[in-house]
């Protein structure tokens, strides 16, 4: 791996850059490793890359069908925050961003992490109430969240419309000015090299297709469209298709998958500073730095995998946004994707060990686990590699449905990115 | 968006739908006697298949009632549609729905 650093891009530069090497291999996979993660996303790639780092294992080995980030990883809309209501989840999304804060350094590869603040709006007295709430219960934990009313709000983010008459009127919003944004490829690409630097196989267009276990119930290895591959532990982290995987063990997941959409507009000029949500109308918007408004919308009410919405769900998105930003009316959209996503009951994720010995799952990150790449990543290394959940994961059990320790952020934010 | 075809009204836009998940998971008689992993596996698990998905609609918007649908979760194509009670058809049998529903 080559470094980047002031005289490696100047040297490139003078050189057009011709010198500089492919950034990970394209390796054959071996017979056997240490350890698979199933899914090349930045979860399934941080899980990788924290193995190699932090636990030795470099034996090891990353599945992707597709190609690496062409999942959710590639299109999601990046919006990074950590002000959950819940103890269990503040620090697992507190813990992602403390790593976010140092991932550039760490990866040396410019992630483009942005913390330019997320304004998230409240347009009824319920949402008072429940922002305030969060407020309170973020400042505990020591996450830096604060209440705004609609003139700071609109200080803040200058193309606010907080006129009284529009439908939903801004009552106040909550400011988390640590929130932000990151490049989604950078952050899959930077986890990639880095962990292929380590000696850890990345294996594109290889799908895994049937998982094998032992007279004792543990896993044994994987069939692939690329061979097959003898291997003691497997870390899933299949996002939207996880059930699909887990089911290649027998293990029946309480997951449901469902398309979520995003769009971008054409690219102008800075507009808009900040990172904005609003649940109640479903408005979702911040600019990257190419200039395109970047919009999330939202699922789909059906079980899906076509990778496409509906159209009402998209425009539905839009009307909000051009009630509460009056300037974009006009503007053009340029493109509109979908992304299958994964969702719990409680709306929190999977960290952890399962019913069959040597299989390990991360999932569940629905709508909103773009923001936790690194954190998830992070503590799911460390449940692999020690067979035992870290303090930060022990509460997001598979088992947690059994128990009825639910972790229910579903009725704290009915919907969130 | 979908069109979805309500057994009692025929074909009409998913939006006058409600899509109430998946189907014929049929509540235990008697919860008490069932172990927390039973309990568990009836409210929590769910199959979420890439393929056939036998999935409950309520026509919201319309009749009020419910039914049941076939639909490939790949495709988005509905492969049946058919009242609450019946068995759930042999979509290898083509059915006159099975054209409704394109995107
Ligand atoms: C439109 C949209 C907007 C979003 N916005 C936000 C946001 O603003 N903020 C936020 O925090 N989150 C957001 N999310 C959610 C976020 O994108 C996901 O939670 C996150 O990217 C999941 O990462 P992952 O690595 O687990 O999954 P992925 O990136 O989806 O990776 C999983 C990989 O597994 C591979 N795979 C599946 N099956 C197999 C198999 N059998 N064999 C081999 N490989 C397999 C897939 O090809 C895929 O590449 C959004 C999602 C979408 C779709
Ligand atoms: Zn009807």
């Amino acid at each position: 791996m080559r470094r980047f650093s002031l005289t490696s891009l100047l040297s490139e530069a003078m050189n057009a850059h011709q010198g500089w090497p492919r950034q990970w291999r394209k390796p054959d996979p071996k017979p056997a490793y240490d350890a698979v993660i199933i899914g090349g996303g930045s979860h399934g790639l941080g899980a990788a890359y924290y193995l190699a780092k932090q636990h030795g294992l470099t034996n090891i080995a990353v599945l992707e069908k597709g190609w690496i980030g062409g999942g959710n990883s590639g299109r999601n809309t990046t919006i990074i925050r950590s002000n959950y209501l819940y103890d269990e989840s503040a620090a697992l999304y507190e813990h992602a961003v403390k790593l976010w804060e140092g991932l550039s350094e760490e990866l040396n590869y410019n992630v483009m992490f942005s913390q330019r603040g997320v304004l998230m709006l409240a347009h009824n007295v319920h949402d008072v109430q429940s922002f305030k709430r969060h407020v309170y219960a973020n400042r505990l934990n020591g996450i830096d969240n604060e209440w705004l009313t609609p003139e700071e709000a609109k200080a803040f983010c200058p193309p606010l419309n907080i006129s009284p008459d529009i439908r939903y009127p801004v009552m106040g919003a909550a400011l988390q000015r640590r929130g932000g944004t990151a490049r989604h490829d950078a952050v899959v690409w930077g986890y990639a090299r880095g962990a292929d630097a380590m000696g850890v196989d990345i294996i594109e267009n290889c799908e895994v297709t049937a998982i094998h276990r032992g007279p004792d119930g543990a896993v044994t290895g994987v069939d692939t469209t690329r061979g097959s591959i003898k291997t003691k532990k497997i870390g899933v982290s299949a996002s939207g298709h996880t059930s699909m995987v887990m089911g290649l063990a027998g293990v029946r997941m309480p997951l449901e998958s469902f398309p979520l959409q995003a769009l971008v507009s054409e690219p102008v000029k800075p507009c808009f500073p900040c990172v904005l949500m609003s649940n109640a109308v479903h408005a979702y918007i911040s600019q990257s730095d190419k200039g395109e408004l970047v919009i999330g919308a939202g699922t789909d009410q059906y079980v899906s995998y076509s990778q496409q919405g509906g159209l009402h769900i998209t425009t539905h998105t839009l009307d909000a946004i051009c009630e509460l930003f009056p300037q974009f009316t006009r503007m053009k959209m340029m493109r509109s994707w979908g992304g299958i996503v994964d969702v719990t009951p409680d709306r929190s994720p999977i960290i952890g060990k399962t019913p069959v010995k040597g299989l390990y799952v991360n999932c569940g990150w629905g709508t909103g686990g773009f923001k936790a790449s690194p954190g998830s990543a992070n503590v799911f290394a460390h449940t692999i590699a020690r067979d035992e959940p870290h303090p930060i994961n022990a509460p997001f059990t598979l088992d947690r449905f059994r128990t009825g320790r639910l972790i229910d952020e579903a009725a704290a934010a009915a919907v969130a990115h | 968006m979908l069109l979805v075809t309500c057994p009692y009204c025929g074909a009409r836009p998913e939006i006058e739908f409600h899509c109430g998940g998946e189907a014929h998971i049929a509540r235990p008689e008697t919860p008490s006697a069932l172990s927390d992993a039973d309990w568990a596996a009836y409210l929590f698990e769910r199959s979420n298949p890439k393929g056939v998905h036998a999935e409950r609609w309520r026509h919201l918007h319309g009749c009020g009632r419910w039914f049941n649908a076939l639909r490939n979760t790949v495709s988005d194509t509905f492969l049946a549609s058919y009242r609450m009670g019946e068995p759930r058809p042999d979509v290898s049998a083509p059915s006159d729905t099975s054209k409704a529903g394109a995107r």
